[in-house]
């Protein structure tokens, strides 16, 4: 996803507190996706996740005339949806293991990743497998919330450190903390169950840095 | 500077993110070219996180966006009724 020109998203604002409504669907649909995932990252049920979404979007109609633009609006748009999805986790009774509160990750620790020199490249058309979308979203669905909100935001919607940091509320340092841990979490998780769909003959992926 | 591999791992995920000082990066790319472990892990981290970008692995919900979007027509219109 990427995020719109800031000009484009103050100018439609305006237009739209001016009584042109309907280009609130211009507005809102570049962070739809990244509203979904977020939430479905803190609520792990795709209908919660989808009725919540929806609630966000009508907040964020709601209270457009309180948006300053001195974040971006899709960070604005973020924290609502965060602030929604904690609000729903709360009123749920079946309350997971992972306690929001309970977790702290400020030490780096040593991990051993998982040491396999045969998954070194994917094949373009494992992707088109559904079954590696379906590892894939179980190893982040297993991961600690904490780590997983990282992930959504940084690896899945390919927001800079600065705004997912402004979207959990929490330091750029522990957003690099967090996404450390997660991403070595998923490769010791993940490098194992993936090697059966790697016949590591060329160099498919470049590094995206 | 030599480092092992431990100290590798340790900022794999910076590494990736081009996120390490010049000095620190020549070091860790002078490790990789001798150590097969530590590029295997790099690599397999990167691919991890390639993977996770695709837009194919992490799909809306079918419909998703055409619900959200009559939700927020109810919405609108409600706003516009004088008489709601």
């Amino acid at each position: 996803m990427t995020a719109t020109a800031p000009e484009f998203d103050a100018d439609c604002i305006r237009r739209i507190l001016a009584g042109e409504k309907h280009l609130f669907h211009e507005l809102i649909r570049p962070c739809e996706r990244a509203i979904y995932f977020l939430l479905f990252s803190l609520l792990k049920n795709e209908a919660e996740a989808e009725d919540v979404a929806q609630e966000t979007a009508i907040k964020v109609y709601q209270n457009l005339g309180k948006f300053r633009g001195d974040s971006q609006f899709r960070t604005w748009v973020l924290s609502i949806a965060r602030n929604e999805g904690l609000g729903r986790l709360r009123k749920i009774s079946n309350r997971r293991e992972d306690s929001l509160d309970a977790e702290t990750d400020e030490q780096t620790g040593d991990y051993t990743p998982a040491i396999l020199t045969s998954w070194r490249e994917i094949p373009a058309e494992a992707l088109e497998q559904k079954e590696l979308g379906n590892v894939l979203r179980k190893a982040i669905e297993g991961l600690p919330e904490i780590y997983r909100n990282v992930v959504l935001l940084r690896d899945i919607e390919e927001m800079d450190i600065r705004e997912s940091a402004a979207v959990l509320k929490i330091s750029e340092a522990s957003v690099k903390v967090r996404l450390h841990r997660a991403r070595a979490l998923l490769q010791r998780e993940l490098a194992p169950q993936l090697k059966g769909f790697a016949p590591a003959k060329r160099r498919w992926f470049g590094g995206r840095a | 500077m030599r480092i092992d591999c431990k100290h590798v791992w340790q900022h794999i995920s910076a590494y990736i993110e081009n996120d390490v000082d010049p000095q620190l990066r020549a070091d860790i790319d002078r490790h990789l070219e001798t150590c097969e472990i530590c590029s295997a892990v790099l690599d397999s981290t990167r691919n991890v996180v390639i993977l996770m970008a695709d837009d194919r692995v992490f799909e809306l919900p079918a419909g998703f966006s055409e619900r959200l979007h009559a939700r927020i027509d109810r919405e609108l219109e409600k706003a516009e009724d004088p008489n709601p």
